[in-house]
This record gives C-alpha cells, sequence and structure tokens, in this order.
C-alpha cells in the first residue's frame, strides 16, 4: 500500500469502518462497497441516515449506487482526471482547510531547483532514464535534504515491490526548508497548484464522460462536508488498486484529503476497504516477497542492502519511529533464530534470503511458464481462475514438476492437468505432464483457530468450532510439521546450503490427536517477549536492538499483553470504535493519525468532531480513541527534527510520527517508483490516446510483460477492439469461487457467467437479452450470457461513443455453478510500485453467439481466433 | 366436510393474535443493499434445498419469486438511471430491492382453507404450516392472496415460511433479521414496528422521498400483515397486490348465494309440486264434477 504509506507513513486504513457512521460524506468509489463488503456499509448506511451525502462514483451503476446519494459514472481508468480535478477544484475556489495543511503537512517545504514536473517535461518527472524506463528520485527531495549514502529506496529498487517501510529511506527528510507564505513557487503548496491546473471540470467532461454539473454537484458535496466542524471520508477498493497507476489514484485521493483536513480525524479518512478476509494480515506478516513482518523491507542486491551495516543505514531513519528500526529486526531475527542469533552473527542476517529479482506473485509465474521454478505451493488460492491470463497460468503449471494444493474443495488449480480447457482442447495432454500434483484436503475457518487482520487493521481472533473431518488439518498444521519435516531433512546434512534451516528455531508445542500447534505459543512469539526470563511485552516501545526481546510483528506488540490476554480475541464492544471488540494495530488506536484531530495547540478543532485532545490539568493525551501519539509529548514541545533522534525529535504538532518529518505528505520525496505526485496516463490498453500527456500514453514506468503468450492489443485504439472490458465480482460469489460455487445456497445466486452490456451497444450488435455473447481479447475467448441492463452506459469521449462491457470473475469449469474463466481475457502486467496488473480498464471485442466448443477442431478454431485479433 | 365447516364458520379474527407476544417484520426496502444475506440465512437455518441453477437473465434475481424452496426472496426492479442520481435520490426509482416473504396475514386465507389443521396460529400471532400434518390438498395455495405458499410437487406437501418459530421460541430472532446487516429487515413487537414504520415513512417524506408508502392493507378482507413492507412507486412492481382478498370472503357470499339459490329452487319445487297437487286436485274436482255431471 504505497499510495497510503508514503503519503501517511503506514500502509493502512487510516480510520475504522465504524466511525465511517460520523462523516458528513463519503465517497466511494473504486469500490461496490455495498457488494463486496455489505456487512461494513451498515455504517455507511447508517451515516446515510443521519443526514450525510453518499456520493458513488464508478462506471456501473450498483447496489452501492442504488443507496448512495450521488451517482458519477465515469470512463473506466480516468480515475486521475477525476481525482485530479477535485483537488484543482479544492485549490482554485479556496476550500483547503488552512491551519491544517499548514501544520500537517509538507504543504510549506521548499523543492530543489533541478525537481521538474510533468507539466514542465511534457508527462513525465525530473529523473526519467528513458533507456532503463525507471526514475532516479533524487531531484524529488527537499531543498537541502542530504542524500544517504545507500541511495535509492526500497520503492525504487528495480526488483522490489515497494510493500517496504517508508519515509527516510533514500534521504533525511527531517532536513528540509520551509516557505511559511506558500508563496514561493518551488514550496509544495505551488507546486501542487501548477501540477493539477489543467485537471479542471471541462477535463473531466470530456475525458472522464462526466457532465460538468455532474462533476460540480459531487465536488461541492464532498468539499462542502469538510472542515473544523466537518469531515469527510473516502472508500476504495480493488477497483482503484488494479490499475497500471493504482498507488498514484490513491495518492490523489490521500492529496485531497489532506487538503481538506480529513486525516487523523472523527468521520474522516481512507478506507482501504480489502479484497478478502485477511488481505491485511498478509501484508503485515506477509506472503510478499519483499518485506518480512512488519513492513521491514527484505535485503536486496540492487540496493546495496545485503550486508548488515548497509540495511541498518539505509532503512534507519533518524527521526520518527523508524529510527528505532534496529529494535524491530533484531527482535524479528532473535524469534527467527532464537539463541542461534548473536551479535557476532549480525543476529543471523546472513541466513535471510537476498531478494534477486523480480519474485513477485506475477513475475513468477512467467518464470514458471519459462521452466525455472521446480515446484509450488498454493494454498488458499485458485490461480488459474482467479490470476490474470489465466491460460498462460494453466499452461505454466504443466511445467512444475510438483504441485501441492490445499483447499476445502478440488479447485481448477487442482484439476488443470485432466479438465482445463487446454486440456479440453487438446492443447496440454494429461499423458504428458510430467507435474505431480498433489491435494490436500484443508480445514474450513470454522474448523481451525486463528487470526484475521481485516480492513481497518483489526486483529480477530475465531476459535474453532468443530473439528476438521477426515484428514483435513489446519494451515498452521500444514506448515508446521512441514517445517518440522524439513528441519529434520537438513540436520542430517549439516552443509553450509542447510545452514538457515538448522539456525531456524521451530518449537512449537503440540496438542491433541492430530499434533495441532498450540495456536498461544505462535500468538506469543507474534506479540514479542523478554528472551531470558520470557515475560509478554506491552509494546513495540518495549522492543531492544541488544538482543533481550523476540518480536514475530513489531506493529502486533500488544495484542497480547499477557499469557491468557489475547486482546485479539475480546468481543464487548465499549463504545462506538469498538474498542474491546478485537485489537487494532499500532496500540489499538482506531483512527490513526489521531493527534491530527487536535488542532497545534492540543484542543480539539471542533467540539462536534473531537476524538483526542491535550488534558492541560493531567498533562497528558486522552480521549476516545487511544491517541496515536507520545501521551506525554505536550503540544508545544519543540522537537528537535536536525539534531534530536527517535520520535523525541519530533515536534508536540507532528501527527504523522512514521514520517521522519512528522507531517503527512502532499509531495512524495522518496518511495514511489513512478513519481512524487500523481500523474493521469491512459491503462496499458486503452481505446484513446492520453490528452494530457500525449507523448507518454501509458504509465512510463509500468511493465507490460509482453511476450508471444501474454500479449497485448495495439496502443491506442486497436480497431479490432472496439470496447472497454472491465472485470469485478459480486455479493454472492466469493473470489475464485471455491468456497461459493460449491455450496448450492450460493451458486443458485448466480449460476452462470454473464457479462453487462448497454441496451445501445446491444442494439448495435442485435443481441438480445439472455442470449450468448463472446468476448476476445489477444489473450483468451469467453462466451458468456448477456445481461443487458441501462445500469450500464457508453460515454462519449471526443465525439465517440466508447462502450465498456462489465464481466464478473467467479466462475470456472468446476463446482456447481460453471462458467468460462473471465480472467482469461487479462493481460499480465505489473504496476511499478506493487505489481499488480490491470483488471479494471483494457479492451475487448465482443460478438454475438457462443464460440469455441470443446472438442475436435477446437484448438485450431481457437489458435486461428486468437491469431487474427492478436 | 370441514371446508364447509370452516367457509360457514369464517372468517373471524383469532383473539389471540393481539397478545404482547405478537411479532412481526417490517421490511424497509429503502434500506435493503440486495445482499441476499436473508435468503442464504432462511436456506441455512431450515434447511430448504436450492431452487435450481437457472440464470434468469432478469437483473440480479435468479430465484424468481418465493416458493416451495425460497422463503426469502429478494426482488431487484431496475428503473431509469440518471448520471448524477443515485438510487437514494427522491427524484425518480433506479434500482429498487426488497426482500419478500410470507405476510403472516391477520386473517390468512392459507389458513381459513386448510382442511387438515396442518394450519395453525402460533402463540406469536403468527401462521405456521405443519408438515407433518400437511396432507397436500393444495387449498393453501390457491387460498393464499399473495402466491406465497406452494407445494413441493415431488412430495407433494406445502411449505413456507415458519417465521423461525423454533428460533422465537428459544428467545432468537428469525434467521432472515439476523443476517441482515442494514436492519432492512427489522423484527419485533408487531405494534412497536408499526409505530416506528410511520415515522420512518413521515422522515422519508420529509426528505423528499414522496413516492415511499407502507403496504401493510388493513381495509381489505385480509385486514393487516405481520410481515409488512416500506417500498417505494407502485407496489405491485414487488409483486404486492393492490387490494389483497382472503378468497373466502367470496366463499361466504358464494356459500349464502347457493344457499338462497337452493332454498328459491326449493321453493319453487315446492311451489311448482303443490301448484300441481293443486290443479290436478282441481282436475279431480273437475272430473269429479263431470263423473258426478
Amino acid at each position: 500500500m504505497p499510495g497510503l504509506g508514503t503519503s501517511f507513513g503506514r500502509g493502512g486504513a487510516t480510520t475504522a469502518q465504524t466511525d465511517l457512521a460520523r462523516a458528513d460524506a463519503i465517497l466511494i468509489m473504486g469500490s461496490s462497497m455495498a457488494e463486496n463488503h455489505p456487512v461494513g456499509f451498515q455504517w455507511v448506511m447508517e451515516a446515510r441516515e443521519r443526514g450525510a451525502t453518499l456520493i458513488h462514483v464508478d462506471p456501473r451503476f450498483t447496489r452501492t449506487s442504488a443507496m448512495a446519494d450521488i451517482w458519477v459514472p465515469l470512463r473506466p481508468g480516468s480515475d486521475i482526471i477525476f481525482l485530479g480535478a477535485l483537488i484543482n477544484y479544492v485549490l482554485t475556489n479556496n476550500r483547503w482547510f488552512d491551519e491544517y495543511v499548514r501544520h500537517y503537512t509538507n504543504a510549506t517545504f521548499l523543492l530543489r531547483q533541478d525537481f521538474k514536473d510533468t507539466e514542465d517535461l511534457g508527462g513525465v518527472f525530473s529523473g526519467w532514464d528513458e533507456e532503463k524506463r525507471q526514475y532516479d528520485p533524487t531531484s524529488w527531495l527537499y531543498e537541502e535534504s542530504p542524500e544517504k549514502e545507500t541511495r535509492g529506496a526500497t520503492g525504487t529498487a528495480p526488483t522490489a515491490g515497494g510493500h517496504g517501510q517508508r519515509g527516510g529511506e533514500a534521504s533525511k527528510s527531517n532536513i528540509f526548508i520551509k516557505d511559511e507564505s506558500m508563496q514561493d513557487p518551488r514550496c509544495v503548496f505551488q507546486v501542487l497548484k501548477r501540477h493539477f491546473a489543467r485537471y479542471t471540470p471541462e477535463m473531466v467532461e470530456e475525458y472522464c464522460g462526466v457532465a460538468q454539473d455532474v462533476f460540480l454537484k459531487a465536488a461541492e458535496a464532498f468539499t462542502n462536508a469538510s472542515g473544523p466542524e466537518k469531515t469527510a471520508a473516502i472508500c476504495y477498493a480493488v477497483g482503484w488498486t488494479q490499475h497500471s497507476k493504482g498507488p498514484q489514484i490513491i495518492r490523489s485521493a490521500a492529496i485531497l484529503q489532506m487538503l481538506l483536513g480529513n486525516i487523523g480525524r472523527p468521520g474522516g479518512g481512507i478506507l482501504a476497504l480489502r479484497g478478502h478476509a485477511s488481505i491485511q494480515g498478509s501484508t503485515d506478516i506477509p506472503t510478499l516477497y519483499d518485506i518480512l513482518p512488519g513492513y521491514l523491507p527484505m535485503p536486496f542486491f540492487d540496493v546495496g542492502t545485503y550486508t548488515w551495516d548497509k540495511y541498518l543505514e539505509k532503512h534507519t531513519a533518524q527521526t520518527g519511529i523508524w529510527a528505532s528500526y534496529e529494535s524491530y529486526i533484531v527482535s524479528l531475527l532473535r524469534a527467527y533464530y532464537g539463541d542461534n542469533a548473536k551479535k557476532e552473527n549480525d543476529w543471523g542476517f546472513d541466513w535471510l534470503p537476498r531478494v534477486t529479482g523480480d519474485h513477485s506473485q506475477l513475475g513468477y509465474w512467467l518464470q514458471m511458464e519459462d521452466g525455472k521454478m521446480d515446484g509450488l505451493f498454493v494454498i488458499g488460492q485458485n490461480p488459474v481462475v482467479g490470476a490474470p491470463n489465466g491460460r498462460l497460468q494453466r499452461i505454466a503449471l504443466s511445467k512444475l514438476k510438483w504441485l501441492v494444493v490445499r483447499d476445502m474443495v478440488e479447485t481448477e488449480t487442482a484439476s488443470f492437468w485432466y479438465d482445463s480447457p487446454e486440456v479440453r482442447r487438446g492443447e496440454l495432454d494429461p499423458k504428458s505432464i510430467a507435474t505431480e500434483v498433489f491435494l490436500m484436503p484443508a480445514a474450513g475457518q470454522a474448523e481451525k483457530s486463528g487470526m484475521f487482520t481485516n480492513t481497518q487493521r483489526l486483529l480477530q481472533f475465531h476459535n474453532k468450532a468443530v473439528d476438521p473431518p477426515g484428514d483435513a488439518r489446519s494451515d498452521t498444521w500444514f506448515i508446521y510439521h512441514l517445517g518440522r519435516l524439513l528441519k529434520d531433512k537438513a540436520a542430517r546434512n549439516r552443509s553450509a546450503r542447510n545452514e538457515p534451516m538448522n539456525a531456524l528455531q521451530w518449537n512449537y508445542p503440540t496438542e491433541g490427536p492430530t499434533a495441532e500447534p498450540k495456536i498461544d505459543e505462535i500468538d506469543w512469539e507474534i506479540n514479542g517477549f523478554t528472551w531470558t526470563d520470557r515475560k509478554l511485552i506491552k509494546s513495540y516501545k518495549e522492543l531492544k536492538s541488544d538482543g533481550s526481546t523476540a518480536c514475530g510483528c513489531w506493529i502486533y506488540a500488544g495484542f497480547h499483553p499477557e499469557p491468557t490476554l489475547n486482546k485479539a480475541n475480546q468481543r464487548e464492544p465499549k463504545d462506538y470504535l469498538g474498542h474491546g471488540w478485537g485489537f487494532a494495530w499500532p496500540n489499538d488506536s482506531r483512527v490513526i493519525y489521531n493527534r491530527a484531530s487536535a488542532a497545534p495547540d492540543g484542543k480539539p478543532w471542533s467540539e462536534k468532531k473531537k476524538l483526542v485532545w491535550w488534558d492541560e490539568q493531567k498533562k497528558t493525551w486522552t480521549g476516545l480513541d487511544r491517541p496515536d501519539f507520545d501521551l506525554r509529548k505536550s503540544p508545544d514541545h519543540p522537537g528537535d527534527l536536525r539534531n534530536g533522534k527517535g520520535v523525541d525529535a519530533l515536534p508536540g504538532d507532528a501527527p504523522f510520527i512514521l514520517h521522519s518529518d512528522g507531517v503527512a505528505w502532499l509531495f512524495v520525496n522518496s518511495g514511489l517508483k513512478d513519481g512524487p505526485l500523481p500523474a493521469h496516463y491512459e491503462p496499458l490498453e486503452s481505446i484513446i490516446s492520453n490528452p494530457l500527456y500525449p507523448d507518454h500514453g501509458t504509465n512510463p514506468a509500468a511493465q507490460t510483460k509482453q511476450r508471444p503468450d501474454n500479449p497485448y492489443a495495439k496502443q491506442p485504439n486497436d480497431p479490432r477492439f472496439p470496447y472497454v472490458l472491465s472485470t469485478y465480482r459480486l455479493t454472492e460469489h466469493h473470489t475464485a469461487g471455491g468456497m461459493s460455487r460449491t455450496l448450492p445456497h450460493l451458486a443458485e445466486l448466480q449460476p452462470e457467467l454473464f457479462c453487462e452490456i448497454s441496451p445501445e451497444l446491444a442494439g448495435e450488435l442485435g443481441i438480445i437479452n439472455g442470449e450468448w455473447v463472446t468476448i476476445t481479447t489477444p489473450r483468451g475467448i469467453v462466451s458468456a450470457h448477456a445481461l443487458v441492463t441501462s445500469r450500464v452506459r457508453p460515454v462519449t469521449i471526443g465525439g465517440r461513443k466508447i462502450h465498456t462491457v462489465g464481466i464478473p470473475y467467479h466462475w470456472g469449469w468446476k463446482g456447481m455453478a460453471q462458467g468460462d474463466v473471465a480472467n482469461d481475457l487479462l493481460a499480465i502486467s505489473e504496476e511499478p510500485n506493487v505489481r499488480i496488473m490491470e483488471t479494471k480498464a483494457l479492451v475487448c471485442n465482443l460478438t454475438r453467439g457462443h464460440r469455441f466448443p470443446d472438442g475436435a477442431g477446437a484448438l485450431e478454431q481457437f489458435q486461428r481466433e486468437i491469431q487474427r485479433v492478436a | 366436510m370441514s371446508t364447509f365447516i370452516h367457509a360457514m364458520n369464517a372468517p373471524t379474527e383469532n383473539p389471540d393474535i393481539h397478545s404482547s407476544h405478537t411479532t412481526g417484520f417490517f421490511t424497509d426496502s429503502t434500506l435493503c443493499i440486495g445482499c441476499k444475506a436473508c435468503e442464504v440465512a432462511c436456506k441455512e437455518w431450515n434447511d430448504v434445498p436450492e431452487d435450481g441453477l437457472n440464470l434468469s437473465g432478469y437483473s440480479y434475481d435468479n430465484t424468481g419469486s418465493l416458493s416451495f424452496s425460497t422463503w426469502r426472496h429478494v426482488k431487484f426492479v431496475e428503473g431509469e438511471i440518471k448520471p448524477g442520481d443515485g438510487g437514494n435520490s427522491g427524484n425518480h426509482l433506479s434500482w429498487e430491492f426488497s426482500s419478500d416473504v410470507c405476510k403472516h396475514c391477520e386473517v390468512a386465507g392459507c389458513l381459513e382453507a386448510c382442511p387438515t389443521g396442518a394450519l395453525v396460529r402460533t402463540e406469536f400471532g403468527s401462521v405456521f404450516l405443519q408438515p407433518d400434518v400437511c396432507n397436500g390438498c393444495g387449498y393453501c395455495t390457491v387460498n393464499c392472496p399473495f402466491g406465497v405458499v406452494q407445494r413441493n410437487e415431488d412430495d407433494g406437501r406445502a411449505f413456507k415460511c415458519t417465521f423461525c418459530t423454533d428460533r422465537q421460541k428459544v428467545g432468537l430472532e428469525p434467521a432472515c433479521a439476523t443476517a441482515c446487516p442494514t436492519k432492512s429487515i427489522m423484527f419485533g413487537n408487531l405494534e412497536e414496528l408499526r409505530e416506528h414504520a410511520q415515522s420512518r415513512l413521515s422522515d422519508l417524506h420529509g426528505k423528499g422521498m414522496k413516492d415511499a408508502q407502507i403496504y401493510d392493507p388493513k381495509d381489505t378482507s385480509v385486514k393487516g400483515l405481520h410481515a409488512f413492507f416500506l417500498v417505494r412507486g407502485d407496489p405491485r412492481m414487488y409483486n404486492l397486490p393492490p387490494k389483497p382478498e382472503v378468497p373466502i370472503v367470496y366463499q361466504k357470499d358464494a356459500w349464502r348465494s347457493a344457499v338462497i339459490g337452493s332454498g328459491a329452487f326449493l321453493l319453487a319445487a315446492l311451489i311448482a309440486f303443490t301448484g300441481s297437487r293443486h290443479s290436478s286436485r282441481s282436475q279431480r274436482k273437475v272430473s269429479a264434477r263431470r263423473s258426478r255431471a
């Protein structure tokens, strides 16, 4: 989440779903929250019923639009134009929250002489290397900020995914010059004004397809609901992240909310709605290749962080929370390697693998297709249905030596070798596939104990209700015993290669007839404890860099402060923010950066919008939420950014304590690979050319991964693919369908694949509601029933009517509810910061009728069609 | 014979209906997000089978209507879509969702028609169908003014919403209301719900949503619903008839007509009979006279 991470410090939602009920306006964009987060949507409904204005910006009229006061349909992929125009609206109509902006953002900071904006360079920022297709971000630093010796932030390493900690990696951003008048043309505020000057309502009308009066209606509703007495919130989901510029769309929202003073305040904030139950958890304790738990970056070769000293130097900030970086990483290594971690061996740092290339999920599927991988574990995922370019994925699986799938049912991923479309077409032959497939039965969530970390950083423990049937086991059981067996094997061969495995501490006690690991022991390790006397710690502030503490995930420290007290398992909410129900990291603050809910002097901005404040009598911060701030630091604490150390160096009016300058970043001086400010680029496949920067049609730093098995339409405006394609989900199914297409009560609600088209497009092509249509992209061909509805509508861009084809992606060839795999249509592509594919805006063709049946001749027909169109 | 008895006695209001235990559903469609959690929760709790895997092509509704195997059903009504207006704008209908259910009528056609006593009024004021007593005659299905009750053609018996009587007996709310994330389905004391509905309606009218109305027909022979609705626009769009009547109210008239008709027929026959006797007597008199003459 570098969009939020670079803007505010932490890669997580800044607010809680319950807090939405206090909003005066809610903008939902890049999400159909009512459909995909129906339970959390109750607080949006509560806000609406209390009088808040609900605005939904979405190409389709969805179930969320049906609940909204204002629906704004826009062309898929034009989000930054729309949000940029909102920012420009705030800046040109004097709607920003002046005191908030001056004190709590870097608006007053001066930029370097050599910084050049996209407006100066026709679509790229200074530092662009056309040959390497990447930025050198040095010129984005503040005036006078020294460059660090280990230059290049995690976010700028070519191989990095960019999930890591941010703020201060590339520079010492605690050193800067301010222009309090905000008039200097090089100050961030003026740069911002110039950058967004061309994002006007006229531009929105022309290129988003949104009439100016509709845009202004939304702009007024949202900005009127902001200020000392009012707050407005923004909710987004994968409708923003799954673009070739997703983090920059989120950055636009962050800039808007900073200008309006809506971060860290009740009813404000940005709620990142996650794709499923523990997606936040799976970046906090990551299933990613580029970070360790708690957003500590992995060691990389290409930014020189492969030695302990360089690693520490690069990631340790002088000021703010990251000043204690060494405590976090040493405690983690202590938890990993136990007594084997010693100061003499750099706490076992050399046992960590080094990242040598793009090992992201999409990156390694291409390597698998190229025969460079031997085996794969697929746990809780059904990639051949849920991931882009399904045909490539299925063929790639056939190149493995072994594949382990753990699931509750036999998914399409487990059965690709005998019943996939490629087998049915004769493209793959089961007899010649050497992949050995192991299907292991997995326990469902009610059949195991464990923890989810949901969309609002909330840790929620769940207890096992029933034993899993037969041989089904929990994931904890599987990983623990797999590790145990691998360690046994490594112990028999103490070679250098096996050293990390032999050093690993892996002695969790087990219980019961199936030898299930005791989950408490794992939770204690995640929480952290003192190494010698095994006392659980209560806060990350207790972590030490001398090896005297162990902690599996420093941001979770304190959720299990006593052996019998698991705060994640508490179920008694005491207030509207839900304290007493679960545990929100960090420190159970439900709205983070909440120091910003009070003015610089420590008093709430208004009585109506108070959240935390400074109690002058008791000399402490107090309020309705746990203060996300040093409790004893008075508002007039001067701090010493230039010479001080740690959090103490930050002044008493600096709410963004992860940033080494203590403020939110309107302008990101380090940590993003595709620019310090958001700029509009067209999707990697688009019907129109970029109206703002004709020389740079698409995000220059994005990677298309174009190759014969991952082909693209010509860019822009390929006449063979005249329509926009957008994929999405429905309430009735769960992602790739393994847990919903197999259940009768869910399967019957959406029993088959369909696509949604407008009556205008149906009329042009002579399509009747319910009949078969076929959608084609250079990657794949999918047949679906047409649902003709005026909820999907064409937009007129440059006098041309542009039609959108909408298609939900839940179906596959197994289970009760079946259909073609919609994701076969998508390309593998990588947004530069998080390496995510573009699913929300690409191009396609659509024709009447069902094509490409299975059986004889199907393969030839398929290949002919692919070659004709590709 | 029992039908005859019912028809002659009914319709009568059950004196026990309005005890303090009388509970109801108030389904407010302006709060419904169309998630169908009610449908699924109902089927899960009551172990109702799936209804067939058929893509209807009609909006997002693939279960169609209430049936023997669908006791909660979310209706999707597509209207006019206009940029700038969300569905909560009072200007026009755009995409409406409403969760339909058995109405548990104050005067229930199904109950009045049931010959076996399978349909009973519970202590909660709801209408409960006991499947172990049902003989599958199907009289209830044609006597429901809303088309709610349906027979399972496989086993012959009729099924419908139980109002989660089993859950209510142990102090739990019905499954659908429990699962509803936005309080579109409210469960509680019937009279309190009716009061709440009135204030909700005036709120909505105050906000400019002039087409909102409560559907709870009290002026027809059903005399009000224990599961009533707040909907926008014409209730017929949600499968709610404008003037639902308990069919047997016509049966009463029909029986009266039948009684009057048959009485008249008897009378006519009697008259005819006595008349002919009279005339034959006269004839006999005549003949007697003649014979005398």
